[in-house]
C-alpha cells in the first residue's frame, strides 16, 4: 500500500514539474549530529545536478533542490546510502555505515541518548 | 503495518457506532490544483485516536463532541492545528514549510555567541549579554565584552567613547541594520542615541569584515540588530533611577495591523538634572542632559510570497550642559563669567529595508536598503562654538545566488552615499560634500566541514577620495573538532572629520592647527589602512563543562592616516602620517561554563599602538598596553512560576597609559608621563519575579576608584593651561542604580 502512494506520488511530481530546472524534494534520512548534517549535504551537493541540500538535525528531514534534467531523487538517495545514512524505505550498506565517523552511530541506542544529552545541557 | 495500529484503535469506537468526520488534505501550492497529500497524519490532540489520508489526500476519523484540535502533519509541510466545533466535511490546505520556521529547540543559549563555523571572527552578542549592564544606551553596551573598550571622552561631556583593537570608534563601522548610522556627525555622541532596550542583537567582527557595507570600516564592524515589532513584547516598559539622579524610561509597544503588518512605536527619555562635583574642582562631574528619542517601524511580511520589508521613522532631540557649577546658560554663555558648555543636537532618520527572498529557490534573494538622515548639533564649549550639519543619504542593493550549488555564494551589488557636510569652528565656516557610487562582488566558499572563505572585492568612485579597489579577504579552517583557525585581511579608506571625531579638543584652551597639505578634505588626504588578523578559537571540555578559548591577533597599518598630535598642550595639530602609524593587538580569552548556570570570563589584551608624529614615534595617549578583564555571571534555576535570580560583576584593570607630553607647561600644569594603573568593579543583580516582571539593583565602580583632578588648569578655565582631556579613569566614583522592566508578551 505504502509503496503504491509512494510511486503515485513520484509519478504525480514528476508528472507536474516534468523537467524541472529547480525540482523540489523531500526525504527522511537518519542521522543525529552537525557531522551527519555535513556529511549527508554534502554527498547530495556532491551529486551532479543538485543545486540545495537542507537536512534538519531535529526532524531528519532533507530538503532538496535540484535540476532534474540532470539527476533524480533515485540518484540522489544511492549517494545518500553511500555515505553510509538510512533513508526512509532503504539502509545503507554495513560497509557504507561503517565508514561514518564513532560519534554519528544513528543506529545505537548509547550514541543517540548522548546526544540528547549534550542538547539538553548546551 | 502501521494502519493496523489505527484501525485497531479505531475499532471501538466504530463498534459504538461513533460518528466519524471526513475530509481532504490538499497542498496550498500557487496553481491551486487540488492537489491531495497522500500519507498525511491526522489526528485529535491529546487523543490516540488518528488516521492517515489516502492517495488523494481523503481522510475519515472517528469523532466525539470532546474532540475540538485536529492536527495535521506531513513532512515538508507546516503542521496545522484545526478547531473542530461541528462534525462537517473538512477541506484543508496544507502549507509547504518554507525553512523559515524550523522547530525551535529550546536550550539554554549563550549571551556571547563565537561563530565555528563563519569565515570571519563575528561574535553575536544577545539582549541578555546586554542586560547584564543595566544601563542604558547602546555605548554602554559594552562594559561585559572584552573585545571593545569603553573610556571617557574627557572630563566634560560624559561621552564614552569605544575602541576596538587599539583604535577609536571612526575607525570601525558601526551600523544599524546594516545600515551604517555612527558616522560623520553622530561620530562622537551617536552611540548613546541608541537605547539598549532597542537592541535585539550585536555582531561584533573583528578585522576587515564585508564589502557589503561599504569601504570605511577599518578596524572592524559593529552591527546592530534593533527589536522586531512582530517579535518584540506586545508591551514592554523599562524604568531605570540612579543615585546620582540620572532617570529613564523606555516603553515599547508593538501591534499587528493584520496578517502580513505589525507596527512598533518604541520611545525612550532620559533626564539628568542634579550638579554633582565630589572632586571639588568646580566643574560637573557628569553633564545635565535631556534626550527624548522615539522610534517607529513597520514591518511587512509575507512568506509564501517571500516579501519582507520594514520602514523605520526616528526622531531625536537631545540636550546637554555641563562645565563649571556656577554656569548659568541665560547669562554666562560665551562669556567669561564662568566656563560652561551646552551641546543641543536633534536628528531625524528615515530608513526603508526591502527583501525578496525567491520561495521557489532559497538561495536567490534581492534586498534594498535606503536611508536618510539629517542631523544637527549645535553647540559652545566656554568661547569655542562648534556646529554640525549633516545630511547623509545611503542606499545599497544586494543581490545573493549561488553558482552551480550551495557551497559557493555570491552576493553581489550596487551602492550609493551622499554627504553634505556644514561645519562652523568659532568663526571659520567648513562645508564639503562627499557622493559616491560603488560596486561589490562577495564570493562565499564553503565546503561544509573544515574550511570556508569569504573573498570580496568593491570598486568605488568618491569625489574627494578619487576611484579605488577595496579588497577583503576572511578565511576559516577547522582541522579538528570545535576548532576554528581564522586568517583575514583588508583595505579600508576614509575621510576623517577632524572636528565633530575630536570634539573633546574645544574643551580646552589649546590653538587648532590643521597643516594643510592641499587635499580635499580639510586640506588633508583620505585615511587608508590595512587590516591583517588570525585568530583560533578552541572549544572544549574541562570537568565535564563546556569552555572555549580563543586567541587573536591584528596588526592595522596606515598608509595614511591624519594624525591627531596633542603633543604640545597649547596646541593640538592635525596633519598627514609621515612615516608609519600601526595598532597591534593581541587578545586570549576564556569563556567557562564551571557548573550549572555559572559562567566565567576571563581575558588579558596587550595593546602596542604607535605612530610618527613630528615629535617622534610615540605611543598613542591614552591607551594602555595591558587590560585584564574578568565577568562571572551566575543565574539560578527557573522555578515553575519563572522566577529566578541573576548575579553578575565585571572586573576590568588598564595598565599605565601614556598622557600626552605637558613638559613645556609651567611645573604647575605637568602631568607625569604616565597615568597610574586603574581597576575597577561593576555588579548587578537581577530578580525575575515572572516572565513578565523582574526588577534590578546594582552598582558601578563600586570600589570607588577616582581620578583625581581629571580638569587640568580647572582654576582658570579661560586661562592658557585649562584642558580636560587628560582623562584615564571614572571621575565620579561609585554609582548604584535600580530598575525594573515589565513586559507582556
Amino acid at each position: 500500500m505504502k509503496k503504491i502512494i509512494i510511486i503515485a506520488l513520484m509519478l504525480t511530481t514528476t508528472l507536474t514539474f516534468a523537467q524541472n530546472k529547480n525540482a523540489k524534494a523531500s526525504m527522511e534520512v537518519d542521522g543525529i549530529c552537525g557531522m551527519c548534517k555535513a556529511r549527508i549535504e554534502k554527498a547530495c551537493l556532491n551529486t551532479k545536478g543538485v543545486k540545495w541540500a537542507d537536512w534538519n538535525v531535529d526532524t531528519h528531514e532533507l530538503k532538496l533542490i535540484f535540476d532534474e534534467r540532470k539527476t533524480d531523487t533515485t540518484t540522489i538517495k544511492k549517494q545518500i546510502l553511500a555515505v553510509g545514512h538510512d533513508v526512509k524505505d532503504e539502509k545503507a550498506t554495513e560497509e557504507a555505515y561503517a565508514t561514518v565517523h564513532d560519534c554519528c552511530k544513528y543506529r545505537d541506542e548509547d550514541i543517540k541518548e548522548a546526544h540528547e544529552e549534550e542538547k539538553d545541557k548546551s | 503495518m502501521k494502519y493496523l495500529k489505527y484501525i485497531i484503535l479505531l475499532l471501538p469506537f466504530l463498534g459504538f457506532s461513533q460518528e466519524t468526520i471526513s475530509g481532504k488534505i490538499i497542498e496550498d501550492n500557487i496553481d491551486d490544483n487540488n492537489m491531495g497529500i497522500a500519507g498525511a497524519n491526522v489526528y485529535w490532540l491529546n487523543t490516540q485516536v488518528g488516521t492517515v489520508t489516502d492517495v488523494d489526500g481523503s481522510f475519515t476519523i472517528a469523532y466525539q463532541p470532546s474532540y475540538k484540535k485536529l492536527i495535521v502533519s506531513y513532512v515538508g509541510y507546516k503542521t496545522d492545528t484545526l478547531t473542530i466545533n461541528t462534525p462537517k466535511f473538512i477541506r484543508h490546505k496544507l502549507k509547504p514549510s518554507d525553512g523559515l520556521d524550523e522547530v525551535v529547540v529550546t536550550s539554554r543559549k549563550q549571551t556571547t555567541a563565537k561563530s565555528y563555523l563563519k569565515a570571519e571572527n563575528v561574535m553575536t552578542v544577545s539582549s541578555d549579554e546586554l542586560l547584564k549592564a543595566a544601563c542604558c544606551n547602546l555605548s554602554e553596551s559594552f562594559e561585559t565584552n572584552p573585545s571593545i573598550d569603553v573610556n571617557f571622552a574627557d572630563a566634560i561631556s560624559g561621552t564614552r567613547q569605544i575602541k576596538m583593537l587599539g583604535l577609536t570608534s571612526p575607525y570601525i563601522l558601526i551600523a544599524t541594520e546594516n545600515i551604517p548610522s555612527v558616522r560623520g556627525a553622530s561620530q562622537a555622541y551617536g552611540l548613546s542615541f541608541i537605547p539598549g532596550t532597542w537592541v535585539e542583537s550585536i555582531q561584533i567582527t573583528k578585522g576587515a569584515g564585508s564589502v557589503v557595507n561599504g569601504f570605511e570600516s577599518i578596524a572592524g564592524q559593529i552591527n546592530t540588530e534593533l527589536v522586531k515589532p512582530s517579535t518584540d513584547d506586545k508591551l514592554f516598559v523599562n524604568l531605570y533611577g540612579a543615585t546620582s539622579e540620572r532617570l529613564e524610561l523606555n516603553a515599547h509597544i508593538n501591534t499587528k495591523v493584520n496578517n502580513r503588518w505589525h507596527t512598533g512605536l518604541y520611545i525612550h527619555g532620559n533626564t539628568h538634572q542634579k550638579k554633582h562635583d565630589v572632586n571639588n574642582d568646580g566643574f560637573m562631574d557628569m553633564p545635565l542632559f535631556n534626550q527624548i528619542n522615539v522610534m517607529n517601524r513597520w514591518q511587512y511580511v509575507d512568506t509564501q510570497k517571500g516579501f519582507v520589508s520594514f520602514i523605520n521613522l526616528k526622531f531625536l532631540n537631545d540636550e546637554k550642559q555641563s562645565g563649571e557649577l556656577n554656569f548659568n546658560p541665560d547669562t554666562d554663555k560665551l562669556t567669561t563669567n564662568a566656563w560652561g558648555n551646552e551641546i543641543d543636537t536633534q536628528r531625524y532618520e528615515v530608513s526603508a529595508k526591502f527583501g525578496y527572498v525567491n520561495p521557489e529557490v532559497p538561495w536567490q534573494s534581492l534586498g534594498v536598503q535606503a536611508a536618510f538622515s539629517g542631523h544637527k548639533q549645535a553647540s559652545y564649549f566656554g568661547l569655542n562654538v562648534y556646529d554640525i550639519e549633516h545630511n547623509s543619504l545611503y542606499a545599497n542593493a544586494i543581490y545573493n545566488s549561488i553558482i552551480s550549488d550551495s557551497r559557493h555564494k555570491i552576493k553581489t551589488g550596487l551602492s550609493y552615499t551622499y554627504d553634505h557636510y556644514d561645519e562652523l569652528v568659532n568663526t571659520t565656516d567648513f562645508e564639503r560634500t562627499e557622493n559616491s557610487v560603488g560596486g561589490f562582488f562577495e564570493y562565499n566558499y564553503n565546503n561544509l566541514e573544515l574550511f570556508n572563505l569569504t573573498a570580496g572585492i568593491r570598486i568605488d568612485r568618491h569625489n574627494l577620495l578619487g576611484t579605488f579597489i577595496t579588497p577583503r579577504l576572511h578565511l576559516r579552517y577547522s582541522p579538528w573538532s570545535k576548532s576554528a583557525f581564522r586568517a583575514s585581511f583588508g583595505r579600508g579608506k576614509r575621510s576623517a572629520n577632524i572636528f565633530t571625531e575630536n570634539q573633546q579638543m574645544f574643551s580646552t584652551s589649546r590653538r587648532i592647527n590643521i597643516l594643510s597639505s592641499g587635499g580635499n578634505i580639510y586640506g588633508l588626504d583620505p585615511e587608508i589602512a590595512w587590516n591583517y588578523g588570525v585568530s583560533y578559537l578552541q572549544g572544549f571540555n574541562l570537568f565535564g563543562r563546556k569552555a572555549d578559548i580563543t586567541f587573536d591577533f591584528y596588526k592595522t597599518d596606515f598608509t595614511n592616516q591624519v594624525v591627531v598630535d596633542w603633543e604640545n598642550p597649547q596646541e593640538i595639530n592635525f596633519y598627514n602620517l609621515d612615516g608609519k602609524s600601526f595598532a597591534n593587538s593581541f587578545q586570549a580569552e576564556l569563556n567557562y561554563n564551571a557548573f550549572e548556570g555559572f559562567d566565567l570570563r576571563l581575558a588579558y589584551k596587550f595593546y602596542d599602538v604607535k605612530t610618527d608624529y613630528n615629535s617622534g614615534r610615540l605611543e598613542r595617549p591614552l591607551t594602555p598596553r595591558h587590560r585584564v578583564f574578568a565577568n562571572v555571571g551566575y543565574e539560578t534555576a527557573v522555578k515553575d512560576n519563572g522566577s529566578h535570580w541573576k548575579f553578575d560583576a565585571t572586573f576590568n584593570r588598564l595598565s599605565q597609559q601614556r598622557f600626552s607630553s605637558t613638559v613645556s607647561n609651567p611645573v604647575q600644569f605637568q602631568l607625569p608621563e604616565r597615568t597610574p594603573a586603574v581597576a575597577t568593579l561593576n555588579t548587578q543583580i537581577t530578580k525575575v519575579l515572572s516572565p513578565k516582571f523582574e526588577v534590578y539593583l546594582g552598582g558601578e565602580n563600586i570600589t570607588n576608584v577616582r581620578q583625581p583632578n581629571p580638569v587640568l588648569g580647572a582654576d582658570n578655565p579661560f586661562g592658557a593651561n585649562f584642558d580636560s582631556t587628560f582623562v584615564y579613569g571614572p571621575i565620579f566614583g561609585s554609582l548604584y542604580y535600580t530598575g525594573l522592566r515589565f513586559r507582556i508578551d
